[in-house]
């Protein structure tokens, strides 16, 4: 009976959520809207990157390059031949990526999926791989990404980037992407198969000794959360209209692991909560880099302070707040519930 | 290709080899005693080029006053992070102090940008070493004569600080096993501060060098050195002092090698280098002279 | 017929010989002990048998099927389960998930049909929900359930990994230690506890245990080992006066002195 209450109790706050997605996309501020889809993809980013980190206790620094994948892969696949022929005026883009164009959707799948291949190569080390050397792995992996595509000049224009890409992404395709993915992992880490992979974080050893095979597991955590990692590069690419290698450097990973961080290794409820927070406070934080007036005397703005106030926060988080806003729990409808009968009976006497 | 080009190449390898080697150790030593990667490292290396250019713009010191006041602050500056940002976490999870280290890094690459500026600076370059020795047709720079110099009696007195010294006797005591070393009455906070030191000031000397050779400092100069010379400490055994420096030096060599005999491929200098570490990793996961 | 079979199996650690030359049989529904002063060799052995460690020379049979070059969880799947010296539970899961995490290997569904709930999965989940329970229930954890694994006490912990053990179907199951920290009262329990699982679940158990009284007490045969050699084999009774045994426990000092 639960069950089922919390079922609708959910398809319900849906509607009402995409009612209000459908209010923002006609009403809002262009501004606001912005924020809102960079919102949305921090969610896909943190959640799917905690599924490897938090749920699988792989540490990885790789989601830099399965987004530059992602992004490359479905902004090569849905730019017109007419808009690739004027980005690719030093070095001609190779036959047959200079002549076909698919639709958004399938483009962004074949980002995914191609990205969810790369995320197969990192993760198959995995096994040889442990802890801190894992780390440096993927994150020379996400750094070789971008040398390849910095050097790739027939295929992804190297370091000039994509320019002036349709802006497809608007909060539909964002938030039902996040919303996807929330679905996606949630009902993974629920399953056998999530037991599996949070019995390999809790203990390798005794995991393989009951029988969970270590490479299938860990190689899928990867592909999963690359898969979605690549999705969400697909979706940047085309809400901030340039693209270009070295965006996806280790400084956007970091956003990432500290948007994880704060939530809460093993939290989704966390990270999504962290996840919008980080991308509201990333735009507040702007102001310090923009002259200032107060009374009269006018502050000019500096360049970088906004990133150092932003690792100045990593750190606080780290240091004093190691379990981030929600440690492992989890929202659910029931415990919602409970608590809110808990201060019921306590007002009742 | 002549001969003497080559040597000349061959010169600049192994003064390059050193400068990674150097590094490298900075990784090795304080992986092997608090089993921590510390990201910083590369960070600490660029500040420690700034802490020279300061010290000359700024109080307009001398050069070779400069240097060696930028090692001693780096030293300094090695330190305080440990008590900052490591000190806490000795306890917690691995993956607290691995976050923390990025943190760390994250957090003086940005201090840079805002305090000295995004900008590349110019590197002071002393009139002395620019000189260019010919020996026989191999024409080598004096600054490149100097780094191997300076690196070898800098690993002399590692050496002698590792294996002849007290402190490196309960370094090498931690690094083998740390709980037992810290029951049988190691001071660990005093150790680890000296690893630190030590490891930072390694990296001074060759943050030095490699600014002599590339005159351009900013606040990013840390990231690739930094990495490289992490993969040649993992490729060498980490842990392992000869094996840092081996593994330096086939770094140093490559780099080297690749842009002079095919500069077609040296932008995938990188990847060429993460091959080797992925192939090391699978195959030999201790690296060539790591522990099992 | 013997269930499992070491033949002259060695294992080498740098310079050290763990395991030398080591043969061993186990008949199929034996309880059996396995002895020996500290660092023999014996969780070596269970390393070497589950497939943690490949082994230098030697051959492994379960079942007349070489699993010499198997890898643990493969070991595991043909029906060899063990547990561990220092308690290895899955801390941050709840105690009916670290018995569901035991049976996933069995499950024939797919990822796709796992997060979209299709019924083969649904089937199948509730399958082997349904056989954790009723295993809790055998060992009395049923109760604590939806508990952490690391907030409970540590003789429960102890039957939690063995409910865990039972849970991949064994044929073998390896007990490394069982009674390690345990008071007399518990250790008597135990001993009671491994002998009804043994004919409930049609078991062959080769046990690690420092506590005499428990391996002389339920086990039917006795190997021990001294530097990783097999010194002596037989009954509790032929085992407690053999003086190579004796030897080996308390140094050739003391067997020339009694």
């Amino acid at each position: 009976m639960y069950k089922k209450r919390s079922f609708w109790l959910t398809v319900f706050s849906l509607v009402l959520f995409f009612l209000f997605i459908q209010y923002a996309q006609t009403h809002f501020d262009a501004y606001i809207i912005r924020i809102m889809n960079v919102a949305a993809i921090y969610v896909i980013l943190g959640v799917s990157l905690n599924l490897i980190n938090g749920f699988t206790g792989q540490f990885s620094l790789g989601h830099a390059g399965f987004m530059a994948i992602g992004a490359y892969t479905s902004a090569l696949l849905y730019m017109s031949p007419e808009l690739k022929a004027m980005n690719f005026f030093i070095k001609p883009l190779i036959w047959p990526l200079n002549e076909i164009q698919i639709p958004f959707l399938s483009a962004l799948l074949a980002g995914g999926l191609l990205a969810a291949c790369a995320g197969f190569l990192v993760g198959a080390p995995c096994m040889r791989v442990k802890g801190d050397y894992l780390a440096i792995v993927t994150y020379g992996f996400s750094e070789i990404i971008r040398v390849l595509f910095n050097n790739l000049q027939s295929i992804t224009n190297g370091p000039l980037g994509l320019k002036g890409l349709p802006t497809y992404t608007n909060l539909w395709w964002s938030w039902g992407w996040a919303v996807f993915t929330v679905f996606f992992i949630k009902r993974l880490i629920d399953s056998s198969y999530g037991r599996a992979l949070k019995a390999i974080r809790d203990n390798e050893e005794a995991a393989e000794a009951m029988g969970v095979n270590l490479f299938y597991h860990k190689t899928l955590a990867f592909v999963v959360g690359a898969f979605f990692a690549g999705i969400a590069g697909g979706l940047l690419g085309s809400l901030v209209m340039t693209i270009d290698p070295n965006a996806f450097n280790i400084m956007l990973t970091f956003q990432i692991v500290l948007i994880v961080l704060l939530g809460g290794l093993g939290s989704i409820t966390g990270t999504v909560i962290s996840g919008v927070m980080i991308a509201f406070l990333m735009e507040w934080l702007r102001i310090v880099e923009t002259p200032m007036k107060i009374f009269g005397i006018t502050i000019p703005g500096i360049s970088g302070m906004r990133m150092l106030i932003f690792s100045l926060i990593l750190m606080v988080a780290v240091l004093f707040f190691r379990h981030g806003i929600l440690g492992d729990r989890e929202f659910s409808w029931e415990a919602l519930f409970s608590a809110f009968k808990k201060r019921h009976s306590t007002e009742g006497e | 290709m002549t001969w003497t080009l080559l040597l000349q190449h061959l010169a600049n390898g192994v003064a390059l080899g050193f400068v990674f080697g150097l590094v490298a150790i900075g990784y090795t030593l304080v992986y092997g005693v608090v089993k921590l990667v510390n990201f910083a490292h590369g960070d600490i290396f660029m500040m420690a080029s700034f802490f020279v250019y300061y010290g000359i713009v700024l109080f307009s010191f001398p050069w070779w006053f400069s240097f060696v006041c930028a090692i001693f602050l780096t030293a300094l500056l090695g330190i305080s992070i440990e008590k900052v940002a490591y000190k806490p976490l000795r306890d917690a999870p691995r993956i607290s102090s691995l976050c923390s280290a990025i943190g760390m890094s994250f957090l003086l690459e940005n201090f840079a940008t805002v305090v000295f500026g995004g900008r590349q600076k110019p590197f002071y370059q002393p009139q002395i070493l620019s000189k260019t020795l010919d020996i026989g047709g191999v024409r080598i720079q004096l600054v490149t004569v100097v780094t191997i110099l300076v690196s070898v009696a800098a690993l002399l007195f590692l050496n002698y600080l590792v294996y002849r010294t007290r402190m490196g006797l309960a370094m090498r005591a931690l690094a083998h096993d740390f709980d037992t070393a810290r029951l049988m009455g190691i001071n660990v906070d005093r150790t680890i501060t000296f690893t630190f030191a030590v490891g930072s000031s390694l990296a001074a000397i060759s943050a030095i060098f490699w600014a002599l050779r590339y005159p351009q400092i900013w606040p990013f100069m840390g990231v690739f050195p930094g990495w490289r010379a992490f993969t040649a400490a993992i490729i060498g055994g980490i842990g392992s002092i000869k094996g840092a420096m081996t593994g330096g030096f086939l770094i140093g060599m490559i780099s080297i090698m690749l842009v002079a005999f095919l500069p077609d491929l040296a932008g995938y200098r990188d990847a060429f280098i993460f091959m080797m570490l992925v192939l090391v990793l699978l195959f030999k996961p201790t690296g060539l002279f790591g522990e099992a | 017929m013997a269930i499992l079979k070491l033949d002259g199996v060695t294992k080498r650690f740098g310079g050290l010989i763990a395991v030398n030359n080591v043969s061993l049989e186990l008949e199929e529904g034996e309880l059996s002990g396995l002895i020996g002063p500290n660092g023999a060799g014996k969780t070596t052995i269970f390393n070497v048998i589950t497939g943690v460690y490949p082994v230098d020379s030697g051959k492994i049979l379960f079942m007349n099927q070489d699993i010499t070059r198997k890898r643990p969880h493969e070991t595991a799947a043909l029906g060899i389960a063990r547990t561990f010296q220092n308690i290895k539970l899955f801390g941050k899961m709840s105690v009916l998930d670290n018995v569901r995490v035991a049976c996933h290997y069995r499950l024939r569904a797919s990822v796709f049909s796992a997060v979209f709930s299709l019924p083969n999965y649904v089937k199948q989940d509730e399958e082997l929900t349904r056989e954790s329970l009723r295993l809790l229930e055998a060992v009395g954890l049923y109760k604590l359930k939806n508990d952490r694994a690391s907030s409970l006490p540590y003789g429960h912990q102890r039957k939690l990994e063995i409910a865990r053990a039972l849970a991949t179907k064994p044929k073998i199951l390896l007990l490394d230690e069982p009674a390690a920290g345990m008071n007399p009262e518990e250790t008597s329990e135990l001993m009671k506890f491994i002998r009804r699982i043994r004919d409930e679940f049609n078991l062959t158990i080769l046990l690690i245990e420092h506590d005499m009284k428990v391996v002389m007490g339920i086990c039917e045969r006795i190997t021990v080992l001294d530097h990783g050699c097999v010194i002596a084999r037989g009954s509790p009774g032929e085992i407690q006066s053999n003086p190579e045994v004796i030897k080996a426990y308390l140094g050739s000092g003391a067997y020339a002195r009694s």
